[in-house]
């Protein structure tokens, strides 16, 4: 069975469906419900036995590469262009196939959002590659 | 893993014996790494066996157990080496006291060459006398990474002397590391650490194991209403008193006060003597914040430059202040930390609850959501969104009216 993730972003991505303010601007009650929805996520891929992981990121990015022999590390911590993409989190799902990863990934942007209101956030969609041992042929 | 049937056996008796069979062998010469291994194979043995048989001696049992595996691995290896054999007499158990073996063991885990992260995964396995699968469980890591950060620890202890008294003070930071990491999965970190805690106060005098104790058994007593059925954080001043562990709390108090009665008091004693007196308001109302504000006086007292030695403390001093002399004193008290905490959730979350009380809601929602940005844990920053949308709907509908 194929693996996907389901990557949701801080920001970056196609433009919004529909603009939102950040949530902790929303009413109370939407903030809870919008929370318990991503919980409810969580148990029902639990329940499907489609649930491989879920982990949550934090805003706070450095990029970092070698800096050459006996040279420390270089870093940059930003600014960073506010259309770059910033990963938020993800489920990694293992599904049947890539219709039920869309199926999936459709249900998460349909989160509640202030109002109620489903947020149509995008969801990066990222098959997972396989690493197994080659029992057959390349073709 | 260990099946169903065998479970019957008491494990919590069974890992209380690890640290006495352990020092013995060590003591006797054994190389720590291999007498630890050689425990760990005496124990699984010992869970497949004793339900049917049951050993009158069960830590004599082990010990010989270990001991044989020890030979075995020794004659083999002689084998490959194609050296002398060598052999060794079965062992004599000792009648040391348990307490001794306990504080070597904790003094040899607890070695200042080794890394935090291996100080606890070796003192949970050789002390504990967890599977390397139950620790890795509780860390989220898989099995293969946390056997090999063992036995490197263990390939570091090799050559060490052993026979040294340790420094106490490591070996009470492991185990408050542990008692903070929680719990997850089958194995209930918080609760492993109190019980370390108090075999350590079993074998040294030292205020400062009681004081630790005291501190975890006064925390952990209100674990139960910390969160909601939803998994959601609820604050000291909001939880359901009625939850709390009064027996924990009492015991807490008790090991408290004979920590306290020494006069030597360190920084787990007045953490504890903190704890104590949020345990002991009937409501939040009735929290004693003078007394409280005392005891972080004497905190920040310990260390020379408390805002770059110990910043926790005097950021939690600052709450205590913002209720005692008022919100603008406590933010005050915060603006000395903006340098060394200023990037910290929970520097912002201390200045959301300042402005709050001070009924500046607007600033209170702004440092709320500053804090949620920061936040490293999901539930702390769930809990902070809360209280950012919180005090704007607050806000909102007070300036509507």
């Amino acid at each position: 069975m194929p693996k996907y993730l389901l990557l949701k972003h801080y920001r970056g991505g196609p433009e919004p469906h529909h603009p939102y303010p950040p949530m902790d601007q929303w009413a109370p009650e939407d903030v809870e419900a919008h929370m318990a929805f991503q919980h409810h996520v969580s148990e029902l891929l639990e329940e499907n036995g489609e649930y491989v992981d879920a982990q949550a990121l934090t805003p706070t990015r450095s990029w970092v590469r070698y800096g050459g022999p006996d040279a420390a590390p270089v870093t940059t911590d930003g600014p960073h262009p506010e259309t770059s993409d910033l990963v938020a989190g993800w489920w990694m799902i293992d599904v049947d196939s890539h219709e039920r990863a869309v199926e999936l990934a459709a249900y998460v942007s349909s989160e509640p959002g202030p109002g109620g209101e489903p947020l149509c956030e995008w969801i990066d969609v990222r098959e997972v590659m396989w690493e197994r041992p080659q029992t057959t042929e390349a073709a | 893993m260990i099946d169903e049937p065998t479970r019957r056996l008491d494990e919590g008796a069974l890992r209380a014996l690890v640290p006495r069979v352990l020092a013995g062998l060590i003591r006797r010469g054994e190389d720590f790494d291999a007498a630890e291994d050689a425990l760990q194979e005496a124990l699984l043995e010992a869970l497949r066996v004793w339900p049917e048989h049951p050993p009158r001696d069960p830590a004599a049992w082990l010990a010989t157990v270990a001991t044989r595996r020890l030979v075995d691995a020794r004659r083999s290896e002689a084998a490959r080496h194609r050296r002398e054999e060598a052999t060794h007499a079965e062992p004599q158990p000792g009648a040391t006291e348990e307490g001794d073996d306990t504080l070597f063991l904790l003094f040899c885990c607890c070695h200042p060459d080794l890394s935090p992260a291996s100080q606890v995964a070796l003192t949970l396995r050789a002390v504990g006398g967890l599977t390397t699968q139950e620790i890795a469980d509780a860390f989220y890591v898989p099995e293969a990474t946390m056997a090999q950060r063992i036995s490197r620890a263990k390939r570091a202890l090799r050559g060490r002397r052993l026979d040294q008294p340790g420094d106490l003070a490591v070996v009470l930071r492991v185990l408050y590391l542990i008692y903070t990491a929680g719990h997850a999965g089958r194995v209930d970190l918080a609760r492993e650490a109190i019980r370390l805690a108090r075999q350590l106060t079993l074998a040294t005098e030292e205020p400062e194991a009681r004081g630790l104790l005291a501190l975890m058994l006064l925390n952990h007593a209100r674990l139960p209403a910390r969160f909601d059925s939803e998994g959601r954080i609820v604050t000291l001043d909001r939880q359901d008193h009625g939850l709390w562990d009064t027996r924990e709390i009492a015991e807490g108090v008790r090991v408290l006060q004979s920590a306290l009665s020494v006069q030597c008091p360190g920084r787990y004693q007045i953490e504890a003597a903190i704890a104590a007196l949020h345990d002991d308001a009937a409501s939040a109302e009735e929290t004693d914040w003078p007394q409280i504000l005392a005891w972080y006086d004497d905190l920040v007292a310990l260390t020379d430059d408390p805002v770059r030695q110990d910043p926790a403390a005097v950021l939690g001093r600052a709450v205590a202040v913002g209720h005692v002399r008022g919100p603008a004193a406590g933010l005050r008290e915060t603006d000395r930390l903006r340098e060394v905490l200023g990037d910290r959730h929970r520097w912002h979350a201390v200045r959301g609850h300042l402005h709050e009380l001070d009924g500046d809601l607007p600033a209170a929602a702004t440092a709320y959501a500053d804090a949620a940005r920061r936040a490293t844990d999901v539930a702390e920053r769930d809990h902070l969104v809360r209280q950012a949308a919180r005090a704007r709907a607050v806000d909102t509908r007070r300036s509507n009216t």
